[in-house]
């Protein structure tokens, strides 16, 4: 049967839930072979029998599940979102121009002080009322639409205010421009209020206008995240090389990398060996070495070799489109602390208009003269300063930046919830084995008795221990064979549960185990008593290695402590952060270990199936309680913790069961995302108090409440000046988050 | 007191009655799901409160035909979906709530106000 491929861009993607119905709705089409799709470039790739397929029913397949398919159509480098964001900001730039012009020229021609250096002609009403109504009607037609739309759902919202206000100033200056013989009969000196209409439309929209481009700049890290995404592999294919798109690379092609390439996909080095930056993906700034047979992770960047790698993992399964996923999970969710701003918004825009109204009547009523315009003046005033976006924005900006900063530094935060909560944290439990230890025991020590020399006895016990299958006998031959020793050839070979192995090399019987096979074989160990004492109150399991019924060295074994443990955990005690470390080693060994570390809580002893008890017993002591694990054997303790933090390994990052992955492993970034935390709940109710002192405080000075006291009243256009930086103030300060130093 | 100020007060006190009616004492519409949803985003969300069954999956469909700047970003915050809306474009979500409860889905400034009730 012949098959033909297929690639095109899809519209309307946004989670992995999309790539799962576009696949499974293609993969329905008759003839269709094969469907993969691309969440990160939002590519669909299909096989398919060209005598059955048409491009009408993939784009049909494809349309059925929700989506709208591109088919033969050029993709589009820029997204559509950039675009009418682009075109936005460029309609947005030039009605603030005109608004500030023609509301400058007005003012000009109005405000006592400055009235005086003015043409005659601004100076006059009708002049001033065509240049008002461009402003009014044209720049600020914006507000009036949304006002009208979300009147009919009986809603309202910063617009309606800002509408209102705005047509009362406007609605008064044209009354008195055109009837003005009406507003002298009541008393009042005919004096327009163009400006103060016009001022306010263009300052607010120079408000919207910086908040627009700000609050671009607080989804950046996604964008940076997605930009990472190589566009080709060159895959190697019967025997020959080519450069194809990344989204038709399918798992098992085999893809060469050369210096200073990009890798394109998640695979397994198959042959050669190089140095690779992976900084953008963990925040580790020092190339790793691989070789054959190690994980290479797709958008990481080839140093200096060529080396050629297994697919394993494409699309929407890279390291990279999970990162990218849960990113955007986090940016969306809610943090607890927003939720009094979520109960205030419902009902703060009626709120302001049933001030407005009370303020007009209060002035009006008990104002001084006139009246009337001290009322309409406070009333647009009430109604200008209100607003109720910088409460709106302060919560998601900031955990946007928040979540987004910790990314790029190789920590992913699941959702804002878990961000939160971090900063709270009293009690770190790091799981031992795999977490602050390798999770491989090492060789730690060779220590020669007698006339041999370091390497014979490596050689030696490597050898005798080749036929072992104990985990501390593999430690010691992966050490011989680093060592690129010839292995001996062993006769008699005997494994002794609980004392060690025994056999004949070149002639000599050799036995290796621990003290009781010496005792067993009445070896004296006198001599090494208190090196063995040392190793092992360091944590060491120490070997010993007999020949004929003299002992002739000893090899400690031991699961290595990660480098960067040490630090990591003095910095989260310097945060005042108590260390508990659990583990199902004897008390002896993790004492020794605890003590190397710095720790004084241990829980030794204890069997996987208890772990999350024991997080239960340090939550009942009344403290938020973090685990740190490897994410898979620790899920239910990780769970169970209020912050459950995964150390990531390789492409496989345990996302489902941490609160928090740690992708770079490296231990001192948990005191970095607990500081990050703190820093950016300190950002949220910075931005929480600005936005409600805000209001709260202006509010009743826009209505006049410093009057009685100080003769003081907020003049509108200062209102509106307010008002346009107060959003853009909560939005810089989760933008200042970016600018802070972690690391 | 004189006749215009008693008709400033009577007009201010109404004004602010019929403020609060409008805005704050509407009757919420709820509307049943299942399957999928076309959710108009146009001066608000229509329809404004859904009730979905628990477990099971439910698309919702939203187009934005209004170009408020605060329209168009959807925000569920409780299945952590912050969702751009380009203009005139439909744009299909997905949710499968687990547990019930009322869920409200907002403009991304918080201002417009929508509901999912899982039963």
């Amino acid at each position: 049967m012949n098959s033909d491929k297929k690639t095109f861009s899809i519209k309307g993607m946004h989670c992995a839930s999309c790539v799962a119905a576009i696949e499974g709705s293609l993969k329905k089409v008759d003839g269709v072979l094969e469907a993969t799709v691309n969440l990160a470039t939002e590519k669909a790739m299909v096989t398919f029998d060209p005598e059955r397929v048409t491009d009408e029913r993939l784009r049909s397949a494809v349309s059925n599940a929700g989506y709208q398919a591109l088919i033969n159509e050029e993709a589009k480098t820029e997204s559509d979102e950039e675009k009418e964001k682009q075109k936005e900001l460029r309609d947005l730039r030039i009605k603030v121009i005109v608004s500030l012009v023609l509301g400058g020229l007005i003012l000009w021609g109005s405000f006592p002080g400055i009235i005086k250096t003015a043409p005659v002609f601004l100076k006059n009403f009708w002049v001033q009322l065509f240049l008002a109504t461009p402003v009014q009607f044209w720049a600020g037609f914006a507000f009036y639409r949304a006002t009208i739309s979300a009147l009919k759902h009986r809603t309202a919202n910063m617009d309606t205010l800002v509408a209102i206000g705005t047509t009362v100033a406007f609605g008064y200056s044209a009354f008195v421009t055109v009837l003005p013989q009406l507003v002298i009969k009541i008393g009042i000196e005919p004096m327009p209020y163009f400006d103060t209409g016009t001022i306010i439309i263009g300052l607010i929209l120079l408000g919207r206008y910086f908040e627009a481009r700000a609050k671009a700049g607080t989804s950046e890290a996604i964008k940076k995240l997605i930009g990472l995404q190589a566009k080709t592999a060159r895959v190697v294919r019967d025997g020959k090389e080519a450069d194809i798109p990344i989204s038709e690379v399918i798992i098992g092609d085999s893809i060469r990398v050369r210096p200073g390439e990009k890798i394109p996909v998640d695979g397994i080095i198959t042959d050669g060996e190089s140095s690779i930056d992976e900084s953008m993906l963990t925040g580790e700034s020092m190339p790793v070495d691989k070789i054959t047979g190690n994980i290479v992770v797709g958008a990481t960047m080839n140093k200096t070799g060529t080396f050629t790698f297994n697919a394993t993992k494409i699309g929407s399964e890279t390291m990279l489109a999970q990162i990218i996923k849960l990113v955007q999970e986090a940016q969306g969710s809610k943090a607890p602390i927003q939720r009094l701003a979520d109960s205030v918004s419902s009902y703060f825009v009626p709120v302001v208009i049933m001030l407005a109204f009370l303020t007009f009547a209060v002035w009006y009523n008990f104002g001084p003269s006139p009246t009337l315009l001290f009322a309409l003046l406070n009333t647009v005033a009430v109604l200008i300063i209100a607003c109720p976006c910088a409460m709106g924005l302060a919560t998601p900006t900031a955990i946007m930046v928040g979540t987004g900063k910790g990314a790029e530094h190789g920590i992913l935060i699941k959702d804002a919830e878990s961000l939160e909560t971090a900063h709270k944290i009293k009690t770190i439990i790091f799981d031992k084995t795999g977490t602050l230890t390798k999770g491989q025991p090492e060789v730690t020590d060779i220590i020669p008795i007698g006339s041999i020399s370091r390497d014979e006895l490596l050689k030696l016990a490597g050898s005798i221990e080749k036929g072992s299958e104990h985990s501390l006998a593999e430690a010691i031959v992966r050490a011989a064979e680093a060592k690129q020793f010839m292995v001996s050839k062993v006769e008699k070979f005997q494994a002794i549960p609980g004392h060690g192995v025994e056999g004949v090399i070149d002639g000599a019987r050799v036995v290796f185990g621990n003290k009781r096979l010496m005792d067993k074989e009445s070896i004296d160990i006198g001599s090494a008593n208190k090196e063995i004492g040392e190793m092992e109150n360091n944590g060491k399991t120490v070997m010993m290695l007999g020949i004929g019924n003299k002992l002739v060295g000893l090899i400690a074994v031991a699961d290595i402590i990660k480098e960067s443990a040490k630090e990591g955990l003095a910095a989260l005690q310097k945060l005042g952060i108590e260390v508990v470390m659990i583990t199902g080693d004897n008390q002896r060994t993790a004492t020794a270990i605890g003590k190397t570390l710095g720790i004084t809580r241990i829980l030794a002893e204890v069997l996987p199936d208890q772990k999350e008890a024991e997080v239960r017993k340090i939550q009942a002591e009344g403290k938020v309680v973090a685990m740190v694990g490897d994410g898979i054997n620790d899920a239910p303790a990780l769970a169970a913790a209020d912050v459950g933090i995964a150390m990531g390994s390789g492409t496989d990052v345990a996302i489902e069961a941490a609160d928090i992955t740690l992708i770079n492993k490296d231990l001192r970034s948990i005191a970095t995302a607990i500081i990050l935390s703190k820093k950016t709940m300190r950002t949220i109710r910075l931005n929480l108090f600005w936005a409600f002192g805000y209001n709260v405080i202006l509010i009743p000075v826009a209505m006049g409440i410093l009057y009685p006291f100080f003769h003081l009243l907020l003049n509108p256009i200062f209102a509106s000046v307010a008002m346009a930086t107060s959003s853009v103030s909560v939005v810089s300060n989760s933008l200042l988050l970016k600018r802070k130093k972690f690391f | 007191m004189s006749l215009d100020k008693i008709v400033v007060t009577v007009a201010s006190i109404a004004g602010m009655g019929f403020t609060y009616w409008f805005f704050l004492a509407k009757k919420e519409k709820e509307v049943q799901v299942s399957g999928s949803i076309d959710i108009a985003v146009e001066g608000g969300y229509t329809p404004e409160v859904i009730s979905i069954p628990k477990g099971k999956s439910v698309k919702l469909n939203f187009l934005r035909t209004d170009s408020t700047v605060c329209l168009e970003e959807v925000v569920l915050g409780d299945f952590k979906i912050r969702k751009y809306l380009p203009l005139n474009q439909k744009v299909v979500i997905e949710v499968t709530p687990e547990r019930s409860g009322e869920f409200i889905f907002t403009c991304g400034m918080n201002m417009y106000h929508g509901k999912i009730i899982v039963k």
